[in-house]
């Protein structure tokens, strides 16, 4: 039928198409009661730290308009049951792995890093959203030093590349994403939530427990675009675009803007296979222009640019 | 693997059956086939404001059709109440683990508490106990408008009607109604607010009777990807687990559960 070729190489990992599960919003077993996950180029895993965290407590889900809050507080089981439990579902299924670790300082993420080089885990995403509990709970994510003192670290112990997954709450995502690149990150991925609160006016009290929460959904997409753009010009280490992805248009959005890869998140809460019809509108998206590959897709955009 | 899927269901009636409760019947071949008895369904709008499924829980199923009751609470039910006959909705495949009524022995007695849109499922259950020849109690609890109450005679359940305004039956809530009248059996599974589940729980648990209750809490997906809905259980050995309402519930024991 058609001769189009969707893979892409990243960091020495084949995938088949560029299309990945944003961590948080996929569980191996819950997802694939909806789909194959090995269609998808990646799979990447909810975020794991050394222990057992609880998360925070309920409610933890708002919606708003275009989009949802969640203050999930990444409650997870810990590496080991991770590495026991989770990971033995998807050992030999042909997708890329990508684990997402926290740590509330440098050595628990390290720790985390470790452990996973040595499991069927093909990439790291680090992400540095969480706060630092030795500084009074900044957000590793939030400064440009402390985000390159965490890549530095966890490149030192880690046998697989490490993708460093940015929060968009800062002034100048750029300089993060460079402190990144400079401390020997492999990737960038980007953007996590957004910090939103939502208030339930007739009850007068905040519509989630913990009161702030991560802003997600089409409504945050020109935000994740705009930053995906900021980080390409700004480094040269692959990118993993994610942020309201919701079609394959939103996905040729972000492959234009600048990302080598894209996450479907919050979109596969709405619709649980949305991963699946992400990577067929893509498909159809390219068929429809005239892209045989995703290259074509980004460099349609920069030639435009001039670049 | 996959077992799951989002259908496109018709609406075959949509009925105002008491103020501001809705029973929405709907049709697709083979969509519902073995729902569990106490599980739900996710149910979707059309408005790309309200992108989160609205999970509802089942109050009878076939293999081709479903009915669900459900109180107009918020925009996304106010738009399920305007379902005309003919329109397509959106609905997943039945979801959750329902109640276990194995443990109930033909002519043991059953004691059911619903109370306001917590009573829809109890009348799934009350069918299947009759199939089970287990003979049921029914104890509904409503804010004053009775609904489902010929539904639940007809499944030979041995019906005790309260209204909190007092309009119909007893005036005051399940628990007090199930205390004045004596009410006790084998089994109890109860659906309905959480105070109201605390109370009759509690209430079980002095007289000994094993107990499942249907838990809400506010869902993300509905399927176990988001852990949105999360609640603590003491297990039998005192640990403490986070387990998620959507997957690992919505029915519990509830000597697990920690109010």
């Amino acid at each position: 039928m058609s001769n189009l070729d969707l893979s892409v190489d990243i960091c020495k990992t084949h995938w088949k198409n560029p299309i990945t599960t944003a961590s948080g919003t996929f569980s191996w077993s819950d997802s694939s009661r909806w789909y194959d996950p090995s269609l998808l180029g990646a799979v990447t895993l909810k975020g794991v730290a050394p222990e057992m965290w609880m998360g925070n407590p309920s409610p933890r889900i708002a919606e708003t308009y275009g989009g949802m809050i969640n203050s999930v507080g990444l409650q997870n089981p810990g590496v080991d049951y991770f590495m026991e439990h989770e990971l033995p579902l998807m050992k030999d299924a042909d997708t890329v792995k990508i684990a997402n670790v926290a740590g509330h300082s440098i050595e628990e993420y390290c720790l985390v890093c470790e452990k996973l080089s040595d499991s069927c885990v093909d990439i790291l995403e680090v992400n540095i959203s969480c706060p630092n509990v030795k500084l009074g709970g900044i957000g590793f994510g939030t400064d440009s030093k402390m985000a390159f003192e965490v890549t530095k670290a966890v490149k030192k112990v880690s046998k697989k590349p490490v993708f460093i997954k940015l929060t968009p709450n800062v002034t100048d995502i750029a300089e993060i994403a460079r402190a990144a690149e400079s401390g020997g990150a492999d990737g960038i991925t980007l953007i996590n939530t957004l910090l939103g609160m939502r208030i339930d006016v007739e009850r007068s009290s905040p519509v989630v427990a913990n009161k702030l929460g991560g802003f997600s959904g089409p409504a945050i997409k020109p935000v994740a675009v705009r930053m995906v753009y900021q980080v390409r010009n700004a480094v040269k280490i692959p990118i993993i675009g994610l942020g309201g992805i919701m079609t394959g248009e939103d996905a040729a959005e972000f492959i234009m803007a600048g990302a080598d890869a894209v996450a479907v998140g919050s979109a596969a809460l709405f619709n649980p296979t949305a991963p699946i019809d992400v990577l067929n509108g893509l498909e159809a998206f390219m068929e429809r222009r005239g892209f045989n590959n995703i290259k074509e897709i980004r460099d349609s955009f920069l030639e435009r640019e001039g670049k | 693997m996959t077992s799951l899927k989002i259908m496109s269901a018709l609406v075959t009636s949509n009925d105002m059956i008491a103020k501001d409760i809705y029973r929405l019947c709907l049709f697709c071949k083979n969509g519902f086939k073995d729902a569990p008895c106490g599980g739900f369904v996710n149910l979707y709008t059309d408005d790309n404001s309200l992108l989160l499924p609205r999970p509802i829980s089942i109050c009878e199923s076939e293999n081709d059709s479903l009915t669900l009751i459900f109180k107009v609470v918020g925009k996304g039910t106010e738009l399920f109440s305007r379902l005309k006959i003919g329109d397509n909705v959106r609905v997943s495949s039945p979801l959750g683990n329902g109640f276990d009524t194995a443990f109930l022995k033909e002519g043991a007695a059953a004691l059911l508490a619903g109370g306001g849109v917590g009573i829809p499922p109890m009348l799934n259950l009350a069918k299947k106990l009759m199939q089970q020849h287990v003979k049921t109690i029914a104890v509904l609890g409503f804010r004053d408008e009775p609904f489902l109450v010929d539904e639940f005679k007809k499944a030979k359940a041995d019906v005790h009607i309260c209204t909190d305004t007092g309009s119909h039956g007893f005036k005051g809530n399940v628990v007090e109604l199930i205390k004045k009248e004596n009410l006790t059996a084998d089994g109890a599974f109860a659906c309905g607010p959480k105070i109201m589940l605390k109370f009759f729980s509690e209430y079980t648990k002095e007289q000994g009777i094993p107990t499942f209750i249907s838990m809400e809490e506010r869902m993300g997906c509905g399927f176990g990807a988001c852990v949105g809905c999360a609640i603590d259980l003491k297990m039998s050995d005192g640990a403490v687990v986070r387990k998620k309402v959507c997957r690992d519930g919505p029915v519990f024991r509830a000597s697990e559960v920690i109010f």
